[in-house]
């Protein structure tokens, strides 16, 4: 009993210190709290502070305080005071007219909230928490109640205040009023929508370049991903395993290499150019630049996607139905097309939507390589970081990109769901799929050869092309110039100092990946284990909520992120907290799946064994629950920690001067025309990445996997009946 | 039915408890209080509400309405934690990556106890509970048998208020279950232990209980020792559920009973009555209008059908007496104390 009022009283101690002592404001002072404030020039911070008195006299006095009819209406109250007069009071003075009247110092403006109104937003939240818990919220599971509580008030702040914020900007005019005409009139215009291209030589609009270009790579990669997942799946084609292992380059490349390394091939000044051009006696042309070129570069970017997705389907049709249609004396041919084919199509379907999903939110590739040819992600970038900065029609650009994505996941998940009777059953066993008429195998390894070739090319060029003289004059001798450009540094009397120009974004960027990887696998690992452990009300919502914000794509969050947050009351932009923040919130759905998943696997009782001998909600996490699901934890840590690293799209809208990362530095050094540098530093990044991702397994993974699959066995022996 | 100087203390009770999921309702309006260092049973086909009653016990789900008493303390929205409670898993639960000892140490651990005395607490238990040697196992490396009893020392470490058994012998040998119960209900006893057991098995529920609580679709549909439940079944449904029964529908007129070619004294009302009377009080003897139906030999008795008065009755019979053949004409003979009126 005695622990039980100790830890209620933690929110409340927390509440009366924040309120009380934390500065309320930004870079402000102790004791410039919201008390301190409210009774010098920010009285509106006084009803916040009264609250909290309130709430501990309360406290004090009753007996079972948690669960008096007061605690519920005064916890709210106070977040909504808090967030009111956050919105209510901008910094140059009041966004809403009247407050003047009321707080004539309101005309002065506030700054963004500090230590002190984060800690006492925290603090209500867990109040109000305690409360739900005390009226039988998440079993009255304290600590549950308190994650849920606090991750929806994140995901709210996070994820759906800038989208909505997003669109209130696409909905203002000049003069920053809300308004309808604005929008329609850029909305409908000929920017987008124009098709100037079928009849002159202007470009079209930009969401029918984006189109065009996602369906056109979507059915090139899906072509490629079959032909190399029937090559692997049905027939005795040799190379499995360095098929497999290609699939896996492209997550650890950043997005934009592949663009450079074609523009060093194909480029004006290219190594195939220059050849051919000298062969051949033509002008070197700029053709690889503008929709060819992307399309090259998304290509062999998507196409191991679409090969991991096809080669599931693959190897989940059963290969009895194949052989049937073979004994009942059907030729290949008929086989592959009556049987084979039909079963295949909703895969097909999935690697398709995938791709042109993921062609949809590709910055890197169109922003190296795209030459004139404008696609959203693009357009909204030089909407807002380029001369004719104009956030409205920014905004509006990203909620065109952001409806065409969720119309995709949209068809995704209406047509998977319907066409899910691709497992007919288990998985094909070895050497018995049927195998695939003469043509089909000829065509497949015409469309593979160049691709792998490519593929090679690409990566010896990003591996070595950094350290030879000058690649694109066909230089080979060997230098560590670019190197020692980017990465300079001298040992000498004040100890190790760093010149090189690169240094600043590498550590920022291991700054910031370190920070977010396990913030993200907390937050993905410490949802997935509410939504599948956790009894409360709005669970669905929730859960929806929380995989929401992966089907935003990264130049809409970047620009919902910069129009949220540059203005109080939480003005992060330019920090590296807003980097942190964004990757957590964008790669959370992934350590999700990976802990759901894991935790699919793990018989719930465990966790009420350790409930029911006393352990709360975060014993329980902690003794039990993460002990068994460290592969996810593995996954989640490695993947939140690689996609920080290599990650472009939202990142290029928050870096500043002070915290540039490693990929918006390369892009830099690409739009400057300094390939070899930029290779070099993709080349130590990719090297860098697999080095952390080495040193992740050795700390988490290895101690203990060996363990976990001996005793993998023991639940599955227990439940044998 | 207790002796008034015998003074108990109520350890559970459920005051109108009721429980939704949704629009369905797993526990409809619950009233029942158990006493301490009982054994009470919840028995009754499957989905009835069994778990679900238990785990509102445990705090692994909180009522929808309705009250729930620990000890005199109202826990209705306590969470499982915060409820002195122990419970043994159908699945056992034990943590794959602690040892045995470091199993039963994590309770008195998680109260509070030193590591060296939580470990010491656990010894005592596992000695008394034959697991001495086994300490330093994985419970991946204990027979089944031995993980029950590893998951019971784990629910009776830290002297719980009430001790919850899920089905506990589901995933026992059906050899070795009639000795595990007799351990189990041996060890509760022992250890004055108040205990809640489900199960579904009426001839286990017979076997262990002080009390057997009979749930049908969320409902007490009786309360009693075993006898009562036995001997004197409320419903249809009880009689049937708990032993085999012949359930007889026919009419009573001053106080006979006429119905399936039989006509027997009850008492009661007049009008439409049935009768509920267990195979084995029924006796056969040859000549008659019944004819036997069938006969089965199941080793320790005889089981026949016997059709009279166009009915189809069991009848149970021990060995040694004369084997009667299909076909064969009977007379049947009811003890008449083995008679029960129902509705
Ligand atoms: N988490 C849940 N969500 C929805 N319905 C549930 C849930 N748990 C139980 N139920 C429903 O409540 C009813 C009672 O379930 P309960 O598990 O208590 O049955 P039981 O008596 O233990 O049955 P069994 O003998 O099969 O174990 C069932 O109809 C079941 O489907
Ligand atoms: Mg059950």
């Amino acid at each position: 009993m005695k622990q039980f009022d100790r830890a209620s009283f933690g929110w409340l101690g927390l509440l009366l210190f924040s309120v009380l002592i934390l500065p309320w404001y930004r870079g402000g002072d102790f004791g410039a709290s919201a008390l301190g404030e409210g009774l010098g020039t920010q009285p509106w911070l006084l009803p916040i502070a009264v609250s909290a008195v309130l709430l501990a006299g309360l406290a004090l006095t009753v007996d079972d305080w948690r669960r008096h009819v007061a605690i519920l209406p005064l916890s709210i109250a106070g977040l909504v005071l808090m967030t009111l007069q956050g919105f209510a009071i901008g910094l140059n003075g009041p966004l809403i007219p009247g407050i003047a009247a009321i707080y004539p110092t309101a005309e002065q403006g506030q700054s963004g909230i500090g230590l002190g109104g984060l800690v006492t937003g925290l603090a209500f939240l867990g109040l109000i928490s305690d409360a739900l818990a005390a009226r039988g919220f998440c079993r009255g599971e304290r600590f549950a109640a308190a994650c849920v509580v606090i991750i929806v008030a994140l995901l709210s702040l996070f994820v759906f205040f800038p989208i909505i914020k997003l669109g209130t900007a696409a909905f203002t005019d000049a003069e920053g009023a809300l308004a309808i005409t604005p929008f329609l009139t850029r909305i409908s215009g000929a920017e987008l929508w124009g098709l100037a291209c079928l009849t002159s030589r202007y470009s079209c609009g930009v969401v029918i370049n984006t189109v065009v270009l996602g369906v056109l790579s979507a059915a090139f990669a899906t072509g490629l991903g079959l032909a190399l997942a029937l090559l692997v799946a049905r027939t005795d084609f040799r190379l499995k395993r360095t098929l497999r292992a290609i699939s896996i380059l492209p997550i650890i490349t950043p997005p934009f290499v592949v663009g450079v390394a074609i523009i060093v091939l194909f480029g004006r000044s290219g190594v195939v150019t220059a050849e051919v051009a000298d062969w051949f006696g033509v002008r070197p042309g700029r053709w690889i630049y503008g929709l060819p070129g992307i399309l090259l570069a998304q290509v062999l970017a998507f196409t191991p996607v679409t090969f991991l997705v096809l080669l599931g389907t693959l190897e989940a049709i059963n290969p009895t139905l194949e052989e049937a249609s073979g004994t009942l004396g059907a030729k290949p041919f008929v086989t592959f097309r009556k049987i084979t084919w039909p079963l295949l199509r909703p895969g097909i379907a999935a690697a398709f939507l995938l791709a042109f999903i993921e062609s949809l939110a590709d910055f890197g590739n169109p922003i190296v390589l795209g030459g004139g040819y404008d696609v959203l992600s693009t357009k909204i970038f030089f909407a807002v970081v380029g001369a004719q900065y104009d956030l409205g029609n920014a905004a509006t650009l990203a909620i065109v990109l952001l409806a065409l994505t969720l119309a995709a996941f949209w068809v995704q998940t209406r047509w998977l769901g319907r066409a899910s009777y691709v497992t007919v059953s288990g998985r094909s066993d070895a050497g018995l799929a049927a195998p695939v008429p003469r043509w089909v195998r000829v065509a497949a390894i015409a469309a593979v050869v160049p691709f792998v070739v490519f593929t090679l090319a690409v990566y010896t060029i990003v591996l070595f092309g950094g350290f030879v003289t000058d690649l694109g004059r066909l230089d080979l001798t060997p230098t560590v110039s670019h190197i020692w450009t980017a990465f300079s540094f001298e040992i000498g009397a004040e100890g190790l100092r760093l010149y090189g120009s690169a240094w600043d974004s590498l550590i920022t960027t291991l700054w910031v990946s370190a920070l977010s990887a396990p913030l993200t696998m907390g937050i993905g690992i410490l949802t997935a284990w509410l939504v599948m452990r956790q009894d409360f009300f709005g669970r669905r919502a929730f859960e929806f909520g929380t995989m929401l914000s992966f089907a935003i794509p990264g130049t809409v969050v970047g620009v919902s992120y910069i129009v949220a947050f540059n203005v109080p009351p939480v003005d992060i932009t330019g920090t590296m907290v807003i980097l942190v923040i964004c990757f957590m919130f964008r790669n959370m759905p992934v350590g999700m799946r990976a802990g759901m998943a894991a935790l699919a696997q793990i018989d719930r009782s465990m966790e009420e064994a350790s409930q029911t001998m006393g352990a709360g909600g975060a014993r329980t996490l902690r003794d039990v629950v993460l002990p068994l699901i460290r592969p996810a934890i593995f996954t989640a840590l490695v993947y939140s920690f690689v996609t920080a690293m290599t990650a472009v799209s939202a990142v290029i809208f928050l870096v500043s001067a002070r915290h540039n990362m490693a990929t918006a530095y390369i892009m830099g050094r690409v739009e400057n025309g300094e390939y070899a540098l930029a290779i070099a530093y993709s080349a130590v990044l990719m090297i860098v990445m697999i080095a952390c991702v080495a040193l992740i397994q050795f700390a988490v993974g290895h101690r203990n996997l060996g363990r976990r699959t001996e005793l993998q066995g023991a639940p599955a022996a227990q439940t044998a009946e | 039915m207790k002796d008034i100087d015998s003074v108990t203390e109520t350890a559970i009770e459920f005051e109108g408890v009721i429980k939704r999921y949704g629009d369905a309702v797993a526990v409809n309006g619950l009233n029942l209080s158990i006493q301490r260092g009982e054994l009470v049973t919840f028995l009754g086909p499957s989905g009835c509400g069994k778990t679900t009653s238990l785990r509102l016990i445990a705090g692994l789900e909180l009522p929808s309405e309705g009250r729930l008493l620990i000890a005199g303390r109202d826990v209705s929205r306590d969470p499982a934690s915060e409820r002195n409670v122990g419970m043994v898993f159908q699945s056992y639960a034990l943590f794959p990556h602690l040892s045995v000892l470091e199993n039963v140490a994590y309770g008195p651990s998680i109260r509070g106890l030193k590591k060296a005395e939580a470990h010491d607490k656990a010894r005592t238990i596992l000695d008394q509970i034959g697991l001495g040697g086994l300490h330093q196992r994985l419970p991946s490396e204990l027979s089944g048998g031995q993980q029950q009893r590893v998951a019971v020392a784990r629910a009776i470490v830290q002297q719980p208020d009430v001790i919850l058994f899920d089905e506990p012998l589901s995933n026992v040998d059906a050899k070795l279950r009639r000795r595990v119960r007799s351990e189990i209900r041996a060890l509760q006893q022992e250890f004055g232990l108040t205990a809640v057991y489900v199960t579904h098995d009426q001839e286990e529920a017979l076997a262990v209980s002080d009390r057997i609580v009979v749930m049908e679709k969320g409902q007490i549909a009786q309360v009693g020792t075993p006898e009562d439940l036995y001997e004197r079944p409320a419903s249809a449904f009880i009689s049937s559920f708990i032993g085999d029964a012949n359930l007889i529908a026919g009419r009573v007129q001053s106080s006979r009973f006429t119905g399936a070619g039989l006509d027997l004294p009850v008492s009661g009302n007049d009008g439409p009555a049935s009768l509920s009377i267990r195979p084995e009080r029924i006796a056969l003897a040859t000549g008659g209008t019944a004819r036997i139906e069938s006969a089965t030999y199941l080793g320790s008795r005889m089981e026949y059908g016997v059709i009279s008065g166009g009915m189809s009755l069991l009848v149970s019979r021990p060995i040694p007496e004369t084997r009667l053949e299909p076909g064969a004409a009977v007379h049947l003979q009811i003890d008449p104390a083995g008679v029960i009126r129902l509705d």
